[in-house]
């Protein structure tokens, strides 16, 4: 289910703080941030935050286009290279 | 016949059922233009007066995007999803499903005929 309008969009405070500090610095260094949860807001475009996959932080450049998803979609916390071809298989 | 939004000739069907052979009209959508322009949902296309096939045609290119729009449409949706790198992009590019479904088992729309994994049987 959606979540509610009248609750506004959900950011951990302290996103927010650090990315207001970024404003201000007007440096574009990457934000490092564990909160995967925080809805991507207007005024991080521009930014760019390290988003933890659960291992590292991967640069993400925040667009005009990624406001309003999760800031979890785009780091993946999973690693999958595929199944390796079965080596008894391939002599039959 | 009757050549409503481009390519499409439905026939002999009644008109709500005839207008959802268009690309981005339901059953649904097709009873709210019959609605709108005021024709007979009983009556068949062949029955229809072109001043009629006129002003359904019409309320159609007002109103929504169908056929070769809506696919080009949804296709750049999908693409932006894609070059922003989000996770549903992700899905996209792997043609894996998109909206969390397993992928343990079934998921054979997105992945295609299953292909047999050799081995184990001696």
């Amino acid at each position: 289910m959606a979540r509610s309008v009248w609750k506004g969009p959900f950011v951990d405070a302290y996103v927010l703080k650090k990315a207001e500090k970024a404003r201000e610095a007007g440096r574009n260094d990457v934000i490092k941030i564990w909160s995967r949860r925080s809805t991507i807001l207007p005024q991080f475009v521009g930014l760019t935050f390290g988003v933890y996959n659960g291992k590292k932080h991967i640069p993400v450049n925040v667009s005009e286009d990624m406001i309003g998803q999760k800031f979890g979609e785009y780091a993946p916390t999973r690693t999958y290279y595929g199944h390796a071809a079965d080596k008894k298989a391939k002599r039959k | 016949m009757a050549r409503i939004a481009g390519v499409n000739i439905p026939t002999g069907k009644r008109i709500p059922i005839a207008l959802t052979y268009i690309h981005g009209i339901g059953p649904s959508t097709a009873e709210q233009i019959c609605e709108a322009v005021g024709v007979d949902t009983a009556q068949r296309v062949n029955e229809l007066s072109d001043a009629d096939v006129m002003k359904i045609r019409e309320h159609i290119d007002q109103n929504f995007t169908v056929e070769g729009e809506l696919r080009r449409e949804v296709q750049m949706n999908i693409k932006r999803m894609m070059d922003m790198g989000s996770y549903r992009g992700l899905r996209h590019r792997r043609n894996l499903p998109v909206r969390g479904q397993r992928t343990h088992t079934n998921a054979r729309t997105r992945k295609g005929p299953a292909k047999p994994i050799a081995g184990k049987k001696k």
